[in-house]
């Protein structure tokens, strides 16, 4: 009839959540079943930073934004050597790409790598429902031969919960390796990966630090093996309430009074080997314009916010804990959640989002800057 | 840290008249501000000249100057106010310069005026293109991102001549510094059109100044607006792409928001280099724009230019993404931080962070190229468009096709039916960026090109071209269908095809495929617009409609009163009617019902998500209208839907409306059917024993010509239902009769054209009415200063009038009631009058809100326009005099002797247009409105309101110097004693030598001049045109002669145009010029404000 290619992608999809709300479309990427937590992410750009972020494992990431894949993909801009995410929404993929560092389209190389997505769905209905509901589980079935409603919830009830997972070690390196210091190395930094990004080492690294990224099965004694200057602890997915071991590697770390930094998963970390709770949002932040504070300063900084996890500590107050005083560093304004941490007598600090960002705003990016001067301010 | 304490009042100055290149987006802007302000409790004084504007309104700011926005009067409100702060950055560039000129002279300090908001440095390093490559330079140099395009700056034609060498050839970009919309800016690609450019822009530049670039043609233009507070905390409201690439105005490109094709690298160096440019420039209480170019070949990011204001883009970004810049911009600069200020749509949340948006927003620009045939229709980087319309949809084919059908302009949507035409044809036709290449591209597309054909031709990026073929094949998909399923039908409705295209491909009639669709339940949802993706729950509801699955219309108790507004600007429909519909909905609104406003057009107030109480940004077809009122209906009880104040563009949906049921409130669509009809209106006029011009219809040239001949020549011809006197034409002859009807497309069996005698030498007259049904209200009556024969739209008008007297107000009261009695008018009436020797004769009328409602309105402080909402509503005049919103006794047609003069004067956008040789375009008037805007002045006498009206319009009237006067022969006898006016003033008079002559004989002295087609004479003597390029000449009185005599007058007048000369084309205008001059010449001119007129004439009312 025309010379439409459109046909060929019409293979029909089901997204079911586990409260039964379904939502039907179209085959996007691999053809098949999968399932995980559905979250979504505001982001307007940085889909392939997104899918490569370790801290979206198991989870099905529904994109606010209509188009998804318009700059193809690139070797560049991963985050990490494989897309992580369980499964990806989108209303509309691009059918070409365009940019040129492009290398191929973004359906290809879900489809290449396996992941199983859904297009053509109403994506805001979808993050309205998971806004009012809260994150949960589901599943996205695809194919010419779908099984009936009833059997895909059911399959989706049986998926595991992200509330208990302990995650981090399925993601993180098996082997240590180094990350060298761009230009003159100046230090060098033992960092737990727990689900690390790539632009994280790479910040460090453009301040002249050396990283030695080590499993996040690393004890306190492999850390201290490479003489650091400080201990980073790595953004990740999974309930930090899991997270023991890097807990106790911590608390190692704190009680030698080494520099330490952590990021997201570690900054749960920090909060938990403090004495503080973490518990579980009821839909997360995770997008790259989110007004944080930082209350030292008062001054407001545009992040990027992968989490669907918090710290329980007080905003009000300065609090006591077993390694001296502990403050919250910045806050979240959009919802008064805590976004950073800092010991006030030991050189120690974290934060909850993203300041290597890839994707994000570049804003917070001052905060590599302080992890050196307190590794300086050690030497000194 | 809470706002400032030690500033109680603030001046705001505005942005005058509609321009192009500055429009009403200075309305919603400035609006927004003093609103703001006023809620803060600082005491707020506007100054604009622009009488059609919401922000003028009395009850915007506490003093609101309707006076010439020159540096010379507003040093005269300063003086009086003696206000703590003045707010530059809100009322475009005409209120930067302003405010620049202010500190300059002194007069800030003087008076010990703060300039907020933007401090002059800054405006200076932003604006100044040598500063602002420092920037750009120092910027790089912390970041190590971007550059700006090699270039030279130039201040002579030498330099300019230089310059080319040194980038290495042509072509080159011309930019004149300190000029609006790009003004005067081109692409030179030889020596002629650089020295023409170039020549122009030193001239236009307030400082002599223009920039030579290297071309940066086909490349990726993106837009940035920031917001930055004084504790350096700074966000990026949008991103704008132009889909248009490099080498179009990004006011005439079709523009979309959020960007489409950067990865988040290439996106967050475009937000460092923007955080980083708002910061070295030193805005530190505001927001600003920064274009971007970008080379699809490598990502090398050039930064084009800053404006340090609040801006076109800005407007356009506030209602892409819900944050309202300007408002925002206001409190900053009144001391708040983004933190302490929260954001409106989701009531919890900070406006400290960047929107996000989960749909796509598509601008596209309104062109008036037929209203200017001579001028060439390229797109340039000087701004050509005259108003746009902005649609959103959850994917970019869906917003594109809104956007193109909101324009409601012929051929604007895409076709798929008839041959496309060649297709080498058209791609070499698409090369050229002009008004609808889009839908040559489509053409083109539809002929067989291919993606990287169109790409090649346009550098369109491929990413968009590729939404292009997508929306071809499925236009393929829908014609070749055996039936419309609802499979096809959602997906054709998913990419924006509107119900009369899938119609068209179908070979069905609209309401048909409408039908169809209802059957099968394929309707579209409402979102909403709320900021954060639906991150957070949304408070405001700003809708707009897509083809998806979920509806977020909530329910509601209280009766809706929908009210459509007027679409794009263009010439002919403007902000007036954006006015008309704003104050409808804060009337309805306080008289207790839920307003629910329908528009299109991101400049206006209308479209602020803060005027009515649900706001649907969508197109105003049949369609779309109907589609909103059933969802309406669904939410709740609907009162009716308000048609009469949007001008034509919801008048002319009304019995459709009616058709499917609609409750259409106010004036019935019979009755405006009354009106518009020529058989039926005559009916009327006939049964109240009223003249009209001899007249009849015709559909063919036979048929024009036998009533030509028998009401004798000249005629006045039209098509029937077009506003702002579109293709309007005073025929002299046959020969001219017949080529007009063989080249005027417009008329058919349904719609003949109308041929009226033509009143020679007769006065105009507007009316502005109210009527209910029993009692008129006559708002006012104003009497054209130019004759009858040049649009009202662009003629000069005085109310009270200046030359009638009690008893032509009685005949005009009794014709004017006896026509909206015989029509059925329920609201406002508009009638034209022309009074030709003793007789009274009626031109048209207009059941609806007129473009004066807005100017009558002020100049008797009767908001007639919520006064006709009310009524369309059932209220009655006696009731709204009880009530107060009419005075208790007497009307706009009984004002007190003493009640000040108000004239209003038409803006003409003549410098904007060249033809295709470079040339200006002729600045004569004609039948034909070509005017973008007006402007007003006040004061207690005709002739220093006339002063100020033409200081609003086009600069100060000279009060001495050399004035030429060269007039048609048949001025000749009525110029002769304002000539010797100007005389008397001490004008040394120039004239051709025929009018010298006739001068002479009348005992006035008047040295003769070459003629142009003289040329320069034996020693060298200049001509008048040489003389006017000279700056030789201070004040032109041409009029043209007649049908042939262009050709000298025409160069006199665009060379007045290029120079700015005061140039009047009626003896009409001198008059009023030359008591004008009296007035400047006699004695101090002051200023008053609206609120103090007001005062003044309630007093002498009661």
């Amino acid at each position: 009839m025309t010379t439409s290619t459109r046909g060929a992608t019409k293979v029909p999809a089901v997204l079911v959540l586990e409260d039964g709300r379904t939502f039907r479309g179209r085959a996007y990427g691999a053809v098949g079943v999968t399932f995980g937590e559905a979250v979504f992410s505001t982001g307007m750009t940085g889909y392939q930073e997104t899918l490569t972020d370790p801290s979206y494992h198991r989870q099905v990431v529904v994109m606010t934004a209509p188009h998804v894949g318009n700059t193809g993909v690139n070797d560049e801009d991963p985050e990490s050597k494989r897309i992580w995410v369980a499964g990806y929404v989108v209303r509309d993929p691009a059918r070409v790409p365009s940019n040129w560092r492009s290398r191929r389209t973004l359906d290809e190389e879900l489809a290449q790598q396996g992941v199983v997505g859904i297009s053509g769905v109403d994506t805001r209905a979808l993050t309205r429902h998971l806004r009012e509901r809260g994150a949960m589980r589901v599943g996205i079935f695809s194919g010419n031969a779908l099984p009936d409603e009833g059997t895909m919830l059911a399959e989706v009830r049986q998926a595991p919960e992200m509330k208990g997972a302990d995650l981090s070690a399925e993601v993180a390196t098996k082997e240590p390796y180094v990350v060298p210091a761009i230009g003159e190395k100046k230090f060098t930094v033992a960092a737990v990966d727990l689900g690390i990004k790539g632009m994280t080492p790479h910040r460090m690294a453009e301040r002249g630090i050396e990283v030695h990224v080590l499993p996040a099965t690393a004890t306190a004694d492999e850390v201290y093996a490479v003489n650091p200057d400080g201990v980073f602890f790595s953004n990740g997915p999974g309930d930090p309430a899991t997270a023991d071991h890097p807990v106790s590697v911590m608390r190692a770390v704190l009680e030698r009074g080494t520099p330490l930094f952590g990021i997201c998963f570690g900054n749960q970390i920090l909060g938990r080997a403090l004495g503080f709770g973490t518990y579980k949002l009821k839909y997360g932040h995770r997008g790259i314009n989110q007004p944080v504070q930082d209350r030292t300063t008062g001054k407001v900084e545009v992040t990027a916010h992968n989490h669907g996890f918090a710290v329980d500590a007080p905003l009000d107050k300065v609090s006591e804990t077993p390694y001296g005083r502990a403050e919250v560093s910045h806050v979240c304004l959009n919802d008064n959640v805590v976004e950073g941490l800092q010991l006030l007598d030991r050189p120690a600090f974290s934060v909850q989002y993203h300041p290597e960002a890839a994707a994000g705003p570049h804003d917070a990016a001052y905060l590599f800057d302080r992890f050196v001067s307190l590794m300086e301010g050690q030497r000194a | 840290m809470p706002k400032r304490t030690d500033i109680q009042s603030v001046l705001v100055i505005g942005s005058g008249p509609i321009v192009i290149g500055q429009a009403a987006e200075f309305d919603y802007s400035g609006t927004q501000a003093c609103r703001v302000l006023k809620a803060e409790g600082l005491r707020v004084v506007l100054v604009n000249s622009n009488p059609a504007t919401i922000m003028t309104d009395p009850e915007i700011a506490d003093a609101t100057y309707v006076e010439p926005i020159t540096p010379e009067f507003v040093e005269k409100i300063i003086a009086k106010e003696r206000p703590d702060a003045l707010l530059p950055t809100l009322g475009g560039q005409t209120a930067l310069n302003t405010a620049i000129s202010l500190h300059e002279n002194g007069v800030l300090e003087k008076y010990g005026v703060e300039l907020i908001g933007a401090k002059v440095e800054a405006i200076h390093k932003g604006e100044d293109r040598d500063q602002f490559k420092l920037v750009v330079e120092a910027v790089n140099a912390k970041i190590g991102h971007g550059e700006s395009a090699r270039s030279v700056i130039c201040h002579s034609m030498d330099d300019v001549l230089k310059g080319v060498d040194a980038l290495g050839g042509y072509p080159v970009v011309v930019r004149p510094s300190f000029t609006m919309g790009g003004a005067g800016s081109g692409f030179a690609h030889d020596e002629e059109e650089l020295r023409r450019i170039a020549g122009q822009g030193l001239t236009l530049s307030p400082t002599t100044e223009v920039l030579l670039e290297e071309s940066i043609l086909g490349w990726k233009e993106y837009e940035l607006e920031l917001m930055r507070d004084k504790h350096d905390n700074v966000v990026v409201v949008c991103s704008i792409e132009n889909f248009d690439p490099m080498g179009v105005h990004t006011g005439d490109s079709i523009t979309v928001a959020p960007a489409m094709t950067l990865t988040d690298r290439e996106y967050q160096v475009l937000r460092d280099v923007g955080i980083a440019i708002i910061r070295e420039v030193g805005v530190d209480t505001g927001g600003c724009n920064i274009q971007f170019a970008v080379n699809p070949e490598d990502g090398r990011v050039i930064v084009i230019e800053m404006n340090p204001r609040v801006s076109r883009s800005s407007a356009l970004a506030s209602k892409a993404t819900g944050f309202p810049i300007a408002k925002i911009a206001a409190k900053l600069a009144v001391g708040y931080t983004l933190d302490e200020i929260p954001n409106d749509i989701t009531e919890q949340t900070p406006a400290s962070f960047e929107p996000t948006l989960d749909y796509v927003v598509v601008k596209a620009p309104r062109f008036a190229f037929e209203k200017f045939p001579s001028a060439d229709s390229s797109l340039t980087t000087t701004m050509k468009s005259v108003g746009e319309a902005m649609a959103m949809g959850r994917n970019f084919t869906e917003a594109l096709q809104k956007a193109l059908r909101s324009l409601e302009k012929k051929g604007s949507q895409f076709t798929f039916v008839g041959e496309p035409g060649d297709k080498a044809e058209l791609l070499r036709e698409a090369v050229r960026p002009t008004d609808g290449r889009i839908n040559t591209v489509m053409q083109a597309i539809r002929a067989g090109a291919t993606q990287e054909e169109v790409f090649e031709s346009t550098k369109i990026d491929p990413w968009f071209v590729d939404q292009l073929f997508l929306i071809k094949e499925i236009a393929d998909e829908l014609a070749a269908a055996d039936k419309l399923d609802p499979d096809l039908l959602a997906e054709a409705k998913r990419h924006g095809f509107s119900d009369q295209q899938i119609g068209e491909i179908r070979g069905l009639r609209e309401d048909v495929v409408r039908e169809v669709r209802h059957a099968l339940g394929v309707r579209p949802v409402y979102k909403t617009v709320d900021t954060c993706a639906a991150e957070f729950a949304a408070r405001t509801p700003y809708f707009y409609s897509s083809y998806d699955e979920e509806s977020e219309v909530a329910p509601r108790e209280k009766p809706a009163v929908i009210i459509l507004g007027s679409g794009p600007n263009r010439i002919g429909q403007g902000i007036e009617f954006d006015y008309s519909c704003v104050h409808a909905s804060f009337a309805l609104s306080d008289a207790g019902y839920e307003t629910v406003m329908v528009n299109c057009n991101p400049e206006t107030v209308s479209t602020d998500y803060d005027t009515s109480d649900r706001l649907y940004f969508e197109p105003l077809t049949l369609e779309d209208v109907l589609e909103i009122v059933h969802a309406e209906s669904l939410a709740g009880p609907v009162a009716g839907v308000v048609v009469q104040l949007g001008g034509q563009t919801p008048l002319g949906l009304s019995q459709a409306l009616k058709d499917n049921g609609v409750p259409v409130v106010g004036t019935s669509p019979e009755a405006i059917h009354a009106a518009e009809d020529r058989g039926a209106f005559g009916q009327v006029l006939a049964e109240a024993g009223l003249p009209a011009p001899k007249h009849g219809t015709a559909t063919t040239f036979a048929g024009a010509k036998a009533i030509a001949d028998e009401i004798g020549y000249p005629v006045l011809v039209r098509p029937s239902y077009v506003l702002g006197g579109r293709g309007m034409e005073i025929v002299y002859d046959e020969a001219r009769l017949e080529s007009y009807i063989a080249e005027s497309t417009e008329i058919s069996p349904s719609r003949p054209v109308l041929v009226d005698r033509f009143l020679d030498d007769a006065i105009e007259i507007d009316v502005d009415a109210l009527y209910d049904g029993e009692e008129l209200y006559l708002g006012g009556v104003m009497e054209h200063i130019e004759e009858a024969g040049i649009h009202s739209g662009d003629s000069a008008c005085a109310l009270p009038p200046i030359t009638l007297g009690g008893f032509d107000i009685k005949r005009l009261r009794a014709s004017t009631e006896a026509i909206a009695k015989g029509v059925g008018v329920r609201g406002l009436i508009n009638i034209q009058f022309a009074m030709a020797g003793d007789i009274l004769y009626v031109l048209e009328a207009n059941p609806r809100a007129s473009r004066t409602v807005p100017f009558t309105s002020k100049a008797t402080a009767v908001p007639l326009a919520k006064a006709a909402a009310r009524i369309s509503l059932g209220a009655t005049i006696a009731e709204l005099r009880e009530e107060g919103l009419l005075p208790k006794n007497g009307d706009g047609g009984e004002l007190p002797l003493d009640a000040p003069i108000s004239v209003k004067e038409a803006v003409m956008p003549w410098s904007r247009f060249r033809d295709i040789h470079g040339r200006g375009v002729d600045t004569v008037l004609g039948p034909e409105m070509r005017s973008t805007g007006e402007v007003m002045g006040i004061d207690s006498v005709f002739g220093t309101a006339y002063a100020k009206s033409q200081a609003g319009a086009y600069g100060p009237l000279p009060t001495k110097g050399r004035a030429f006067i060269s007039v048609a022969n048949r001025d000749k006898r009525s110029m002769i004693f304002p000539a010797r006016e100007l005389v008397a003033h001490g004008f040394e008079l120039l004239a051709t030598s025929g009018t010298a002559e006739v001068l002479k004989r009348n005992g006035i002295n008047a040295t003769v001049v070459r003629k142009q087609s003289e040329g320069t004479g034996p020693n060298g003597e200049k001509t008048i045109v040489q003389l006017i390029h000279d700056g030789e000449v201070d004040l032109i009185v041409n009029t043209p002669y007649g049908t042939g005599g262009r050709l000298d007058g025409y160069d006199i007048r665009t060379a007045a145009v290029a120079r700015s000369v005061p140039c009047l084309t009626t003896v009409q205008a001198l008059a009023a010029a030359v008591q004008g001059i009296d007035a400047l010449n006699h004695g101090d001119v002051g200023v008053r404000s609206l609120q103090e007129h007001a005062e003044h004439l309630i007093a002498a009312r009661d």
